[in-house]
């Protein structure tokens, strides 16, 4: 399947995810591991690609969303942003209702 | 001209912020010495007004476009209207350590 068909599948059958280095358990990076604490945090289930293990989508992402760095986190098909901007959305108290509203209004899994 | 240098002349052109402060960061990580990979910029001005983060961000990955192809691995973004600015008392987050990862 073509890379951006690959991409665009997993940004619309996850309601929440997250491309980071390496993994929530164990990031290879400051700021994916600063991302992904923020998003466990706020207690919704989500979905992970670590880009390191997939180069593909390492090297098409950052055109698919025009966002040239990781992590990247994606809810409900858009693009909310980087670590910073999910810092302070979690630091302002916006991310966990943006989460928990995203999670609601997902379909309910098999 | 460095590309801290050339970070900090293309933002005053592109959006002639209030504040503006790019730091390098590299020492930080693990690269060699004086490099230039890692940056942390805050900027602040009227024109992010009515834009939301995502775009902020954008405009400013598009700004810098040259640097990020280049040579700059890691672009932490702090950017606020003059009022947001006010309101957080002028503080931003520090940047989080490397983890050894590429």
């Amino acid at each position: 399947m073509d890379i951006m068909e690959t991409i665009k599948g997993q940004i619309e059958q996850n309601t929440i995810i997250l491309y980071m280095k390496g993994s929530p358990n164990a990031p290879q990076c400051g700021f994916s591991m600063r991302a992904s604490q923020a998003i466990m945090d706020c207690g919704q289930r989500f979905a992970y690609v670590d880009v390191i293990s997939n180069p593909d989508i390492r090297t098409n992402l950052p055109q698919y969303g025009n966002w040239p760095t990781f992590p990247q986190l994606w809810v409900k098909g858009e693009l909310v942003g980087g670590c910073d901007i999910i810092t302070e959305m979690h630091e302002s108290g916006e991310l966990k209702p943006l989460l928990d509203s995203a999670a609601e209004s997902a379909p309910a899994e098999e | 001209m460095n590309v801290e240098q050339s970070i900090q002349k293309k933002i005053i052109e592109s959006v002639s912020p209030d504040y503006l402060e790019v730091i390098n960061e590299s020492h930080n990580h693990n690269v060699p010495e004086n490099s230039e990979t890692h940056f942390k910029v805050v900027a602040v001005t009227e024109q992010f007004e009515g834009l939301a983060r995502v775009r902020r961000h954008q405009l400013l990955y598009q700004i810098l476009s040259e640097e990020l192809q280049g040579g700059v691995h890691a672009l932490s973004l702090h950017l606020f209207t003059p009022l947001e600015w006010q309101e957080r008392q002028k503080q931003t987050a520090t940047s989080p350590l490397c983890m050894g990862g590429s």
